[in-house]
């Protein structure tokens, strides 16, 4: 079932009639060709200062990985999984790694990232807030002198934050469903994904996220007093750096990354009621979107 | 909009007619019953609930694994449990499969954001396969309870087997079966103040939740939600797992439920009002993105 039909399946419309598939192509040249369909959106993976497991997080998609190069996505640029020498132009460029302000060479790549894209999206905790690499004084061999690690939104506009250290397969299937259907769905599928992705949104345009670390939680939560003891923080911090003590979380400071996952995964940082009350026909949407066929 | 009762496709009054969990339940034992069955029949391989901590009538949330410590998290535990903090360790360290989960609405709110927005809950949203709601006006610090039970109505926390909230009291009766009742006038400062910004009175995102008001003492009224809350309820009730009454034949009935749930909103959002005025052109956040 195309992701479309899974869709409008799942909104209670008529399920579309599959278009009929080409028969196999000769060479890898009219393959390719042949892939480039106006109904996938061209995305990359732009690396900057990261550690590859962001990239690895996407390929935990497993099958779903298979699904979406088949249907979805034309995966243009990428140094782990496509051989495209230049930045092109993109739908969606998913960005890992903080910037080094050091390293010119990929100032320019971020720059060229941003005014070639339509979206720009932060994937990872580097690229989001900076994380572990905000704690970086250089001094490491081979460059020594690059000491500075930026979250990219010091530099450029991004349109949506995937935080967390390492960003999880799920989140990221979600969200490469949801820009699809934002590009290319119909107007109902526009609104569902809009409002799916506007907290990602804001997140990527809210000042004190972008400095994320567990007092990013304490300030924002607990601070106005919003905190009501869930312990969905707990639960989230990828170094376990929260306990729940009489029901409050307790950051042990030196433990925390600065990953700003706490914050993000916390009920009381966004909660949007009307999409959540859809909880269980977006989860079949996703799940049928990504259904092997 | 936040709706008042949720969505759901069946509510009605139960109990459980399995003696062993009604004898020490806190209402009708719908949330025990209903675990020990999904246990049985393979729905979850074990659940996430509120079980004894350290001190007396501490929630501390553990994995039941079968029946035995199911018993053992029974009742009402009128201060903060964070199930939620459980949740990514129950599919890693417990390794289960199939996850069950009871919680406060705003715990289900967690869980609802982790599946739908699993940010950081990395092969989590779908191993979630029952989601049980309790329903909830307001919960308790640790330390508000001590206060409550040992000064206001004079019992040892120790010496208590049971607490409970309604018909406006709140009630402690002991082993011994002494009975005391404060009015809850005076425990509202108590109170917990993140649940003032609640708005969801009877688990609007569960599966299947429950809760003691609108129906008689020892029965539960239970909201049938999901689909799949439903095809667990129904295979519950079919193998005699709960004996079942029309909500209009009971009383109090659903008319409460609706006019607690109602007050509740409704003062909340009065709250959340009121905090985005707190200052002079300031106020404090407003987490939600639509109420
Ligand atoms: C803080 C709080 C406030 C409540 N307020 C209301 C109310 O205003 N109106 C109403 O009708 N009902 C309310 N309830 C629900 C009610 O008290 C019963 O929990 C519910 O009816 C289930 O009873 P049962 O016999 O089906 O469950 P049982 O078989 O007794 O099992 C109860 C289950 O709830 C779990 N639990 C106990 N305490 C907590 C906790 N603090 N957090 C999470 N899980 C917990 C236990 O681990 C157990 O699994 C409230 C419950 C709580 C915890
Ligand atoms: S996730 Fe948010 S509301 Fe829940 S315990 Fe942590 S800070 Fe409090
Ligand atoms: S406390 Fe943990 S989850 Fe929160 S920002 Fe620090 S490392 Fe991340
Ligand atoms: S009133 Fe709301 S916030 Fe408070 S414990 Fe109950 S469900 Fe949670």
């Amino acid at each position: 079932m195309g992701l479309l039909s899974s869709i409008k399946k799942g909104m209670g419309g008529e399920e579309q009639q599959m278009p009929p598939t080409s028969p196999p192509a000769q060479t890898e040249e009219a393959r390719r060709e042949e892939r480039a369909t106006p109904d996938r959106i061209r995305v990359g993976h732009v690396h900057l200062c990261g550690c590859t497991g962001c990239v690895v997080a996407l390929t935990d998609i497993y099958q779903g990985l298979f699904k979406v190069l088949d249907d979805y996505v034309d995966w243009v640029y990428g140094t782990t999984i496509a051989d495209v020498r230049r930045i092109p132009e993109m739908d969606v460029a998913l960005v890992e790694g903080a910037v080094c302000l050091q390293d010119h060479e990929q100032i320019q790549d971020l720059r060229t990232t941003r005014l070639q894209s339509k979206l720009v999206v932060a994937i990872g905790s580097c690229a989001c807030t900076g994380n572990i690499l905000r704690f970086s004084r250089g001094g490491q061999v081979n460059q020594p002198q690059h000491e500075s690690f930026a979250p990219i939104s010091d530099l450029v506009d991004v349109d949506v934050h995937i935080p967390t250290c390492a960003p999880t397969p799920q989140q990221i299937r979600n969200t490469i469903v949801m820009a699809y259907l934002l590009l290319k769905g119909t107007d109902d599928q526009k609104a569902l994904a809009g409002r799916w992705l506007k907290p990602m949104m804001d997140l990527a345009r809210t000042p004190f996220y972008q400095k994320a670390s567990f007092n990013t939680l304490m300030q924002e939560v607990i601070n106005q007093g919003l905190c009501m003891g869930c312990g969905t923080c707990a639960a989230s911090c990828p170094v376990r750096a929260i306990s729940m003590e009489f029901g409050k979380p307790n950051g042990t400071r030196d433990l925390c990354i600065n990953c700003g996952a706490c914050y993000a995964q916390c009920p009381r940082s966004f909660f949007d009621h009307d999409l959540m009350e859809q909880h269980e026909s977006i989860m079949e949407l996703i799940q049928g979107a990504m259904a092997p066929k | 909009m936040v709706l008042t009762l949720g969505n759901y496709r069946q509510v009605l009054a139960a109990r459980t007619t399995d003696k062993e969990i009604l004898k020490n339940a806190q209402d009708g034992g719908i949330v025990t019953a209903l675990f020990a069955y999904a246990l049985e029949n393979d729905i979850i391989d074990g659940a996430i609930v509120a079980g004894p901590g350290q001190l007396p009538w501490q929630g501390m949330p553990m994995v039941a694994m079968n029946r035995q410590e199911l018993l053992a998290a029974q009742k009402t535990k009128y201060n903060i449990s964070p199930n939620m903090k459980l949740l990514k360790e129950a599919t890693r360290s417990f390794g289960l499969e199939k996850v069950g989960f009871v919680g406060v609405p705003c715990m289900l709110q967690g869980l609802r954001k982790a599946q739908v927005y699993p940010i950081a809950m990395r092969d989590v949203p779908d191993k979630i396969a029952l989601v049980l709601g309790i329903f909830c006006m307001e919960v308790f610090p640790y330390q508000s309870m001590v206060q409550l039970v040992e000064d206001h109505t004079n019992q040892k926390l120790e010496s208590v087997s049971k607490m409970e909230i309604g018909k406006g009291k709140f009630t402690v009766c002991t082993e011994r079966c002494a009975v005391t009742a404060i009015p809850l006038k005076v425990t509202h400062k108590y109170e917990q103040p993140g649940c003032h910004v609640c708005l969801d009175y009877v688990a609007n995102l569960s599966d299947i939740s429950s809760g003691s008001v609108g129906t008689p003492d020892g029965w539960s009224t239970v909201f049938v939600r999901t689909k799949k809350g439903e095809a667990v309820w129904n295979g519950a009730v079919a193998e005699g797992w709960f004996e079942t009454q029309p909500i209009e034949q009971v009383k109090p009935g659903l008319d409460l439920v609706t006019k607690l749930a109602t007050e509740k909103i409704t003062k909340n959002k009065k709250t959340l009002e009121e905090r985005a005025a707190l200052g002079v052109g300031k106020g404090l956040r407003n987490p939600y993105l639509s109420t």
